[in-house]
């Protein structure tokens, strides 16, 4: 079988690719943006120290360098928009809208998690914020979210289903049987793939034949790629596609081009055999995508570096709140264990 | 036990077919919910293979009977998401075999979606399939896998056994808010039986006792509950007195039903015929030889389908699945007649 040589890094793109349209945009939504990415930001460095402390219960996979895929897709929904997300899906459940002390206590197993403690990690779901939530099965949320499109369709709701899911997930024949009848039937539906160029512990070219945006176009479903470390380009083309999709003209797919800076999970420390550091380093020194968006508003926008840091201050604040509040949280009642088994 | 399944409204009853009264239940549910809707391979004109929906199509036109491609995975997930979201999917999948297929979709997306979520989401599904053998259809066409869904948590499990059944059963399967996997026998879609024109359900979870006796209990699923009474017949001419009991869901499961049996018998055989091994059998002895120790003069015995892949040549699949002589046999030998 084919093997990657590692001495030949995958590197970020240089620079952002300006469009005049992103400056129209009033700089708030900019900022919301900012905050929702450090919040994810911030919530996986927590994610990690509790896992590195033996304070947190099984494992957990970081979003950490993906961060403007989820927001700037999730800002282009409306609320009643439903996601479906994967094992990688903190960032998802955040970026829709999910509050982050309910998010906490519910990867520690407490009762006032968003699913009582039952679901973890892998399986929040906020039906109030449309996450119909993660799944952790790759491709897992395929037939889910296209479903959704169909209900959709079929109850005249004028909502949008976005399926979140990796690079990995173009190994999963689900995803291509769903694609072909959101494509049928012309469903209200965004395919989000988020390259991260690995699927678990390998480099996703040595298990990926052909080119990843020739699959869904045999379809005939239109395909976008973005540079996902820029916000500005997720978010902008994601309200393009998403538009489209709630005036009927059917499914699209949205490639974004991004990076993730830790292992597979939180786990995965020793990864130099699959890939090299160099290449994490540049990644996370030229191309984070809160740092460039943060360099972007102060010179776009002249906004003052202290209010970035205010923002960031705040946002910690809130995290280091939600750890508290998920820690000090009781688990469920012995009782609830055979609970919601059946509804 | 068998009050609760007289409709009360006493309407007009007919001799329709088993196929009849699928097509019955889903049409009146159709007409009564809009949300129900049918997903599936050759499904709208084609009516299946089996000819089960024929007709609804016209009636609900092809927004609500939807031809799928083949591709069992995708629109039972399809299906999954819908019924997270409002609809009430009947997921058609043509053979039980299929199962295979769609596993994941059914026993880790599903099944574990409420639960999972705490409570907050409700998955309400239909998955309509179908099991049996004898038709000559090979092994790739003839399972009987109800054992897979009855072992998941989080699934329910029907497999009437009659026209009457079938319907009343299916219109509380849609109702449910839980995925519920339907299974029919295909052999048994032309038989016909008396079900009542227009509005009725049954419970799902109570078993129904179809004969009554005193001496041997024979517990018979879907296909075997024929079986079952043909050979009460026959033991009956021979003095012998069969009970039999269809459980009609495997889960949830009518355990208090099958250990009163027992315990008025003293003796009890149980038939299904997916793979002995394993099988519904195993779990429906173990709850009787636990219910029912006490009262028991033999050990509890279990008739499942032969342990092979189903074999194409007729002479070969007759020997692999249970039969009224086989089974008449064994309850002359457990009643201490052979």
């Amino acid at each position: 079988m084919p093997e990657r040589d590692i001495s030949v890094p995958i590197f970020p793109r240089i620079g952002l690719v300006d469009d005049p349209a992103y400056g129209k945009i009033d700089i708030e939504q900019w900022l919301h943006m900012y905050e929702q990415m450090l919040k994810i930001h911030h919530f996986e460095e927590s994610v990690n120290e509790l896992y590195k402390t033996a304070r947190m219960p099984g494992l957990a996979h970081l979003y950490s360098g993906e961060e403007a895929v989820a927001v700037g897709v999730c800002e282009a929904l409306n609320p009643d928009d439903t996601i479906t997300s994967t094992h990688r899906g903190h960032g998802h459940c955040l970026a829709k809208g999910a509050q982050v002390d309910r998010m906490f206590a519910e990867l520690l197993g407490k009762a006032a998690g968003y699913c009582k403690g039952k679901g973890g990690s892998m399986h929040i779901a906020d039906p109030e914020t449309g996450n119909l939530g993660a799944n952790a099965i790759v491709g897992g949320g395929g037939g889910i979210a296209t479903g959704a499109a169909l209900s959709a369709k079929m109850r005249g709701t004028n909502q949008v289903s976005v399926c979140f899911f990796g690079d990995g997930a173009m190994g999963q024949g689900v995803l291509y049987e769903v694609m072909n009848m959101a494509a049928l039937w012309k469903l209200p539906i965004i395919y989000v793939c988020e390259n991260n160029h690995y699927s678990e512990y390998t480099v996703t070219t040595e298990v990926n034949a052909g080119e990843l945006r020739a699959r869904p176009q045999a379809f005939g479903i239109p395909v976008e790629e973005v540079d996902g470390q820029d916000v500005r380009q997720v978010y902008t083309t994601a309200m393009r596609l998403v538009s489209a999709a709630r005036r009927g003209e059917g499914p699209a797919f949205l490639i974004c081009d991004t990076y993730r800076y830790y292992g597979h999970h939180v786990g995965d420390v020793n990864r130099t055999y699959y890939r090299p550091k160099e290449e994490e380093e540049a990644w996370r020194a030229q191309h984070d995508p809160i740092q460039l968006m943060g360099n972007w508003m102060c010179s776009a926008y002249s906004v003052q570096a202290s209010l970035l840091d205010d923002i960031e201050q705040k946002v910690i604040a809130e995290i280091t709140a939600g750890v508290e509040f998920a820690e000090k949280a009781p688990f469920p009642q012995l009782d609830e264990v055979d609970q919601d088994v059946y509804a | 036990m068998s009050t609760l399944e007289t409709p009360t409204i006493t309407t007009n009853v007919r001799e329709i077919t088993f196929s009849q009264a699928i097509r019955e239940a889903l049409a009146e549910e159709m007409r009564r919910d809009p949300t129900v809707f049918i997903i599936g391979e050759d499904v709208a004109e084609a009516g299946t293979p089996f000819k089960v929906l024929l007709g609804l199509v016209d009636e609900f036109g092809t927004q609500r009977v939807i031809d799928a491609p083949i591709s069992e995975p995708g629109f039972c997930g399809m299906g999954v998401g819908a019924a997270m979201t409002g609809m009430r999917p009947v997921v058609d999948i043509m053979f039980g075999d299929f199962l295979g297929l769609v596993m994941d979709q059914i026993a880790n997306q599903a099944a574990k979606i409420h639960y999972m979520s705490g409570g907050k989401l409700f998955v309400p599904i239909v998955f309509r399939t179908s099991l049996g053998a004898t038709r000559r259809t090979g092994a790739q066409h003839s399972q009987s896998l109800q054992a897979w869904p009855s072992h998941i948590p989080g699934l329910k499990v029907v497999l009437p056994s009659t026209p009457y059944d079938a319907k009343g059963l299916m219109k509380t399967a849609i109702r449910d808010n839980n995925p519920v996997v339907f299974i029919e026998d295909k052999m048994l879609h032309q038989t016909k039986g008396p079900v009542p024109e227009g509005e009725y359900t049954l419970p799902i979870g109570i078993a129904e006792i179809k004969r009554s006796g005193d001496d041997i209990t024979l517990v018979a699923t879907s296909s075997m509950v024929q079986v079952a009474l043909g050979a009460a017949d026959r033991l009956a001419s021979l003095g012998i007195h069969a009970e039999v009991i269809d459980p009609r869901t495997t889960t949830p499961l009518d355990t208090e039903t099958l250990i009163r049996s027992a315990q008025k018998t003293g003796r009890a055989i149980v038939l299904d015929e997916g793979y002995q091994r394993y099988g519904v059998t195993a779990e429906l002895a173990a709850v009787i030889a636990d219910g029912a120790f006490y009262y028991l003069d033999a050990p509890v015995k279990r008739m499942g389908a032969m342990d092979v892949p189903v074999p194409f040549s007729p002479p070969l699949e007759d020997l692999t699945v249970p039969t009224i002589e086989k089974l008449t046999e064994m309850a002359k030998t457990l009643c201490g007649r052979a």
